[in-house]
């Protein structure tokens, strides 16, 4: 096992950077059109239980069948496996931005506006800020959730650590088949806990202490 | 207004608040059939504090935020000071006018000073201006500005949190402060402090406030002019507090007031403001004996000692000054003392707890001024209910197609009308609901 790993930490190393670096760049994409969407449907209560059915109907479809679904149209490559990674990412985060956006005191908003606050100011000096805890809690989940697709998206030669996982699979029983695989998803339960992490501490860093609870 | 309109003292302070004018102004909301404001036309006076009273759902909030747009008015013009601002940008035209919601509205995630400093940092100042600004406001709401500056609004109490909302709408000076229910969510004792601070500030600004209530108590404390609303925003009458408590328009007014109309004129009027009776004055020194020569010559029973600075020390009966040698310097703790600020309601209470019914009254640096007794607070609420028949220069305050009004108030509100007859056709439509609606009610009651 360890000479498995010794042998190739260059390429672990390489592998283990894209992964990450896929998931965090699907993950603030997803995070700006999570909440551009909440942002166009929070005031409107049908349009807000159409998103949630969407995000909640949109977490039951297997990851693996989309990202199969997706080589016919963009092929093999990085191009599929963002547009899953990030369709999935989007989800958590749309519904724990609608809660958080709809959970903002309307007399903080009315007071906004009463002292001349624009529409677009209102929203981005009060309500995202405020929102801003709870659209956070749906990040992490988020984060945690595409790690592990991003690893099944290596299945269409998206980069990261499911190329460990894809190539023990389809050599079992063969010489370092197991070390494979147990590279692969070890490697992204650390990942994992590694930008878990990243996230509080961003958390921390952009919850005014004046909301923190 | 008539001599004894003395709510607010307004000493050195310029008036800084520009007048306001709804031009019948009518709000109808999606789906009522009713309007929720019905053809107002109301004059508020540059400097003055007018008070908004009626019952819930009369449409008081409503009102209120059509004069900052908030709310936008279905038809009607809003003039600020001589501006027509019906048109323009609504988020410019609230830059230029405060607005203080209940328990302040203060944004949890900013600090006290980016509180305050929200509208000065949109109208471009420099951040050494909002930062100067900031502290002077601090200081004018009585709080240090070392110490609450970075605070969060939840590390402070509920009284402060809406000293910072006073402060966050006077921030770039806006001529016009608009408050709804400012102190419905604090404490009894902290509401009456805040309403004296806030008397205090206005002696200080000067501004135009517009301030809704639950609270007749409150509109007659803190209002220079009241108006009293019924559903619909029709107003009952709008008047100044003595001569609402005085002379109430119809029996809906009475029953807001209240029990204890007469009481509640005493809040309005101060020691100095009536006539004090002399006494006789001693030092410490004198004999018992002249002393009481001197109270028999004047026919008077008491006399009052005062030392060098002619602060009074003690008050004596003839029984008392018949037992005693020599005066002394000693100072009575129990010496029933009002300021000629307080209030005739104070004055009263001070003396209803002396044997004689009465109190000594000092003026500047606590000289001796004079004897207040109940008699003269009787005459006092006498004065005023004569005094307050008298109702010139009453601001403009009706409905369109309204009855019911004081007679003072229609023949200003006439005068109005003829004015902006030009306005007329435009609103002809509310004008005849208004009618339809109190025929309607008329036939009801
Ligand atoms: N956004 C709205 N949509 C529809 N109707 C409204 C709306 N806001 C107020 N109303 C109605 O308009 C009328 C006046 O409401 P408003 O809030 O001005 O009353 P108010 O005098 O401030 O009452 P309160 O003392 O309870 O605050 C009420 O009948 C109310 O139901
Ligand atoms: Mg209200």
């Amino acid at each position: 096992m360890w000479d498995y790993i010794s042998t190739r930490l260059d390429a672990i190393g390489f592998s283990a950077w894209q992964h990450l670096s896929l998931v965090v760049q699907c993950l603030v994409l997803a995070v700006v059109i999570a909440v551009v969407i909440a942002a166009l449907v929070y005031r409107s209560p049908a349009l807000t239980s159409v998103a949630n059915s969407v995000s909640a109907i949109g977490l039951t479809i297997p990851a693996f069948a989309l990202v199969g679904l997706m080589i016919a149209p963009f092929g093999f490559g990085v191009t599929p496996a963002v547009v899953v990674v990030t369709f999935f990412a989007v989800l958590p985060v749309l519904r724990n931005a609608i809660v958080g956006l709809g959970g903002v005191d309307p007399a903080l908003v009315e007071s906004a506006r009463g002292i001349g606050m624009g529409r677009l100011r209102t929203f981005l000096r009060v309500e995202l800020p405020m929102a801003w805890p709870v659209i956070l809690g749906g990040i992490r989940v988020s984060a945690q959730m595409i790690m592990g697709i991003a690893a099944v998206a290596a299945y269409v030669l998206g980069p990261g650590m499911g190329g460990f996982i894809f190539s023990g699979l389809s050599r079992l029983g063969g010489a370092g088949a197991t070390e494979s695989i147990v590279v692969g998803v070890v490697g992204v339960v650390l990942l994992a806990l590694v930008l878990d992490l990243l996230l509080v501490g961003l958390g921390r860093l952009t919850t005014p202490r004046g909301i923190r609870v | 207004m008539s001599d004894t309109t003395t709510t607010i003292e307004q000493p050195s302070a310029e008036v800084s608040g520009r007048p306001i004018r709804l031009d019948d102004v009518t709000k109808r909301y999606p789906g009522q059939t009713k309007p929720a404001v019905d053809g107002i036309t109301l004059e508020i006076p540059a400097g003055k504090v007018v008070m908004f009273v009626g019952p819930s759902g009369c449409g008081k909030t409503t009102t209120l935020k059509m004069i900052n747009r908030l709310i936008e008015p279905t038809n009607g013009r809003i003039v600020l000071g001589d501006e027509d601002v019906t048109q323009i940008d609504g988020d410019e035209l609230r830059r230029r006018i405060g607005y203080v919601i209940q328990a302040g509205g203060l944004f949890p995630h900013m600090t006290v000073a980016t509180n305050i400093g929200l509208v000065p940092k949109m109208l471009g100042w420099s951040k050494e201006r909002i930062a100067a600004r900031v502290d002077e406001l601090l200081e004018l709401v009585s709080l240090d500005p070392d110490t609450y500056r970075d605070r969060y609004p939840r590390e402070l109490s509920g009284g402060q949190q809406q000293r910072v909302g006073v402060a966050r709408a006077l921030a770039a000076d806006p001529p016009v402060l608009l408050m709804d229910e400012p102190f419905g969510a604090v404490d009894p004792i902290t509401r009456q402090r805040l309403q004296d601070e806030l008397i205090r500030i206005q002696e200080e600004v000067q501004k135009t406030m517009v301030i809704v209530t639950h609270d007749f108590d409150e509109a007659v404390k803190l209002g220079d002019w009241i108006v009293v609303f019924e559903e619909g925003a029709r107003i009952v009458q709008y008047d100044t507090p003595e001569r609402i408590l005085a002379e109430p328009a119809n029996e809906f007014v009475e029953n807001f007031i209240g029990s204890g109309a007469g009481l509640k004129q005493l809040t309005l009027r101060r020691v100095r403001d009536v006539d004090v009776a002399d006494a006789v004055v001693v030092k410490p020194g004198t004999t018992g004996k002249d002393a009481l020569q001197q109270a028999e010559n004047a026919g008077h029973g008491h006399v009052v000692v005062v030392d060098d600075r002619e602060r009074p020390l003690q008050w004596l009966s003839r029984r008392q000054l018949s037992r005693i040698d020599v005066i002394d310097a000693r100072l009575d703790p129990a010496l029933p003392v009002v300021s000629g600020a307080a209030t005739l309601n104070d004055a009263l209470d001070t003396m209803l707890v002396t044997s004689v019914g009465a109190a000594l009254v000092t003026g500047r640096r606590e000289r001796f001024e004079g004897v207040i007794d109940v008699e003269t607070v009787m005459e006092a609420i006498r004065d005023a209910r004569a005094n307050a028949a008298n109702s010139e220069g009453a601001p403009v305050g009706m409905n369109s197609g309204s009855i019911g009004l004081t007679p003072s108030l229609i023949a200003a509100g006439e005068a109005a009308q003829a004015a902006h007859a030009g306005d007329e056709a435009a609103t002809a439509t509310a004008t005849d609901d208004a009618r339809a609606d109190h025929t309607e009610r008329g036939a009801a009651g």
